[in-house]
């Protein structure tokens, strides 16, 4: 699709055939999920950076006290790495029809992500023991509400990542749920982006 | 949007919800209440909209009988009347006109303007609703609750719309901002399939440029939603944050009744940062659409095609574009460097220049047309003058020096309820007027709706005009009542008293629009197909009001824009948009079974 012939086009002007020699149906030559997930990641990018706008916004004020990093946060992210991993290599099973290839390495994802969520717990159970309360400094509750909103992401993404799970086990044709594989890919790709410019930013501030 | 060429044609979807993604109920429960059918998601939206919609112009007559008749009535007392404030600005701007415009006509019109069968994700669809509806549950919650709903102002600035001088800040806050983020997480389900089913579902022959103007309202409104409602989640989650946490994102060093209170170096304005960067987008996510609707009942009323077409696309997308940077003139008294204040005073009245433009549009497009003074031409008139008033008024507010001794005064109040609050309201209901013969086969009555537009239409100025000039003497907003105020005179109060008469008379007439729309579901005239002759697709469709899958075996093809009215030599004076050029030529006699003729194989 030529976007700005499309938006220039003269559409008062009669045409013999239906006229959409100009488009090829959908303005992009994409499955329609495709399209909705990146939407949806437009939209999850613009919250990412709002919360980043107003962290380094409150930053800048005297009372900002950096939080220690506790070392759990290092393991969590080799965790999610993995994760990402391993979900693109189920996609590319997916896409051979390599299906107990396929099982392992999408069991392997979920299991991973499921250690980052808990280890992210264990790291909020150990700064409660040290203090660092939420009410303490903003850098805190920063921290907490960050971590929070990712973890819930993926709270998300692991729901769906289960959907297909299930459909895989109950026979549903290649064709479709290689779709949904590969688009848990891309989706835990942003996750882990989101993540490792949010681990940056709380690690560098 | 990228140019994305694809390079073989076996990878070109389809452009209809393929038919086994096709959601077909099984049961009564599945057909009517969890449907994903997007035009019964769409009925739900609305009768929920107008319900709790009908809660809020409840509490504007309770603030009315307060602000026209003090110390008259003893069960309105300083608290109630803030929370009153606060509940009839949010749910009229959120709950109902967000709502409405989106998850009610969206839904309803654009898979049936755009010929698909359905929205490309019916179950996420269907989510959204109940989604919605839990936010409105959360909401309506607030008001039983101890300390009641919010008393913050609709803005729900801190520190003190989580402070405790400040009513609901118990629970009433807690259960707002709660329910906003389940709002904003609802409308993400539905905002993605308005604006993928624009992209991707269109049938063939539906170019961009050929969709009727009411989608590409609709369309770039939702787009706005989603990159601006999260400024607004931000904003909610932080506050939850501060009031249930007790950090202090927002909170400054703050000592209540001589006691210093835990919170410290917070920002406010950052709230006040976040607030405006969602709300006013806000303000043209409820304009768009009502740019886009009234375009199209000016066309199809005025038998004429909407001048300007391209103009008026490119001023709806340029309008999106602008309205993410001029959210702080919204701030000009909080204390900004004042070349923001210069910067924003700027780009506000750029702004000004694409909305002219579609003023000017709509004006043309009824020079020398064939105007018919059914109910919806009537409200879209009203409306072009409503807006015309209101968006004046907002020149005058956008400059600096204007707006700093109006701020907080009864001129906002009147600006903004004529600009953003009345001038969509008439488009409604011009559209529910328009397509409600769609929707359920019948007409609504037309001499209960003349009552209603004229009550409605006379009854705005009678109440906003006087607001203005109240405004202009000093009048403060959001206050309980003025006491003995030096600088107010007398004469002031009979006005407010005036202004309150007619806004229950008003609100009367709402009344009756209701119990029209209820009794004619029964008793209405039988409508007759496409009774106001309407191009575009929706009228277009093999049953009448259309059934399941929009469309019959066959999805329309599209040959020609959604404006061609007062066709020289047509037959009913205009061509449907799935008419083709060969079969305008055979035939000037029988165009509606050319439209059959016209539909194409499945591909």
């Amino acid at each position: 699709m030529n976007f700005f012939r499309e938006i220039t086009q003269k559409s008062w002007l009669p045409t013999d055939g239906p006229g959409d020699e100009i488009r090829d149906h959908g303005a992009f030559a994409l499955p329609q999920a495709t399209v909705g997930l990146r939407v949806f990641l437009v939209v999850a990018t613009v919250l990412f950076l709002l919360f980043v706008v107003a962290y380094s916004g409150r930053m800048a004020f005297p009372d900002w006290r950096a939080m220690p990093e506790p070392w759990l946060l290092w393991p969590n992210t080799l965790a999610l790495i993995l994760g990402s991993v391993a979900l693109h290599g189920a996609s590319l099973s997916a896409r051979r029809g390599r299906m107990d290839e396929l099982r392992t390495r999408l069991w392997a994802a979920a299991a991973l992500s499921m250690a980052f969520l808990v280890g992210q717990v264990l790291v909020w159970q150990e700064l409660f023991a040290l203090g660092y309360f939420a009410a303490a400094n903003p850098a805190n509750a920063f921290f907490y509400l960050l971590t929070a909103i990712h973890g819930l992401h993926l709270l998300g993404g692991l729901g769906v990542l289960a959907w297909t799970v299930t459909r895989i086990y109950g026979g549903v044709e290649a064709d479709q749920f290689k779709q949904s594989v590969n688009l848990c890919a891309v989706y835990w790709h942003f996750l882990l982006v989101v993540w490792l410019v949010m681990f940056g930013l709380l690690s560098f501030t | 949007m990228a140019d994305i060429v694809p390079t073989a044609a076996e990878d070109i979807p389809s452009a209809e919800v393929a038919e086994v993604d096709l959601y077909h109920a099984k049961s009564w429960w599945t057909k009517y209440v969890f449907s994903q059918d997007a035009k019964v998601i769409a009925v739900q939206y609305s009768c929920t909209a107008i319900a709790i919609g009908l809660v809020a112009l409840v509490l504007s007559w309770l603030m009315r009988l307060q602000l026209g008749f003090p110390e008259s009535f003893s069960f309105i007392d300083a608290s109630d009347y803030y929370q009153f404030i606060t509940m009839h600005g949010m749910i009229m701007v959120i709950y109902l006109l967000t709502a409405l415009f989106l998850g009610g006509f969206g839904n309803y019109l654009i898979p049936l303007m755009v010929g698909a069968r359905d929205m490309v994700f019916p179950y996420v669809n269907m989510l959204s609703f109940w989604v919605y509806l839990l936010a409105v549950v959360v909401l309506v919650a607030s008001f039983f609750v101890p300390g009641g709903p919010t008393g913050a102002g609709w803005t729900l600035y801190p520190p003190q719309a989580i402070l405790s001088g400040t009513p609901g800040s118990e629970y009433g806050i807690i259960l707002m901002l709660v329910s906003l983020a389940l709002f904003i997480i609802g409308f993400t389900m539905g905002g993605l399939n308005y604006v993928v089913t624009v992209l991707q579902a269109r049938t063939r022959g539906m170019t961009l440029m050929r969709m009727p103007l009411t989608v590409w309202g609709i369309f770039v409104a939702t787009i706005l939603a989603l990159l601006a409602f999260p400024a607004l989640f931000v904003g909610a989650v932080m506050m939850l944050f501060d009031r249930i946490l007790g950090s202090s994102f927002f909170m400054p060093a703050i000592v209540v009744m001589g006691e210093q209170l835990s919170y410290g170096g917070g920002s406010p304005i950052l709230f006040q940062h976040l607030f405006w960067f969602f709300g006013h987008p806000e303000v043209y996510i409820v304009a768009l659409p009502a740019f886009g609707i009234v375009s199209d009942l000016l066309s199809v009323h005025a038998r004429r095609h909407i001048f300007g077409y391209r103009m008026m696309v490119w001023a709806i997308v340029i309008i999106g574009a602008l309205s993410f940077v001029v959210w702080a003139h919204h701030m000009y008294v909080s204390g900004m460097n004042p070349w923001f204040g210069f910067f924003f005073a700027t780009t506000t009245l750029i702004i000004a220049v694409p909305t002219a433009l579609k003023v000017y549009n709509w004006t043309l497009t009824l020079w020398r047309a064939n105007i018919q003074l059914t109910l919806p031409m009537l409200f879209a008139l009203a409306f072009i003058v409503t807006f015309v008033n209101g968006g004046i008024t907002g020149l005058f507010l956008g400059n600096v020096v204007v707006d700093v001794p109006l701020s907080d005064t009864m001129f906002v109040v009147a600006h903004f309820h004529m600009v953003m609050g009345v001038a969509p309201l008439l488009v409604i209901f011009g559209a529910i007027y328009h397509w409600y013969p769609l929707m359920t086969g019948r007409m609504l009555d037309e001499k209960l709706g003349k009552f209603h537009f004229w009550v409605t239409f006379i009854g705005t100025y009678i109440i906003f005009l006087p607001l203005h000039y109240l405004g202009i003497l000093g009048v403060p907003r959001r206050y309980f009542e003025m006491g003995d105020t030096s600088f107010i005179p007398d004469s002031a109060q009979d006005l407010n008293a005036f202004v309150t008469v007619a806004a229950l008379i008003v609100g009367f007439a709402q009344l009756v629009f209701l119990y029209n729309l209820f009794r004619s579901l029964r008793h209405g005239k039988i409508s007759e197909r496409n009774p106001w002759k309407a191009a575009s697709l929706e009228w277009q469709t093999a049953a009448y009001p259309p059934g399941h899958g929009n469309f019959g075996e066959h999805l329309p093809v599209v040959y020609r824009w959604a404006y061609d009215y007062g066709v020289p030599g047509a037959p009913d004076d205009f061509i449907p948009q799935n008419v083709p050029n060969n079969a305008v030529a055979e035939s000037h006699a029988e165009a509606p079974s050319a439209a059959d003729d016209a539909e194409a194989p499945r591909t």
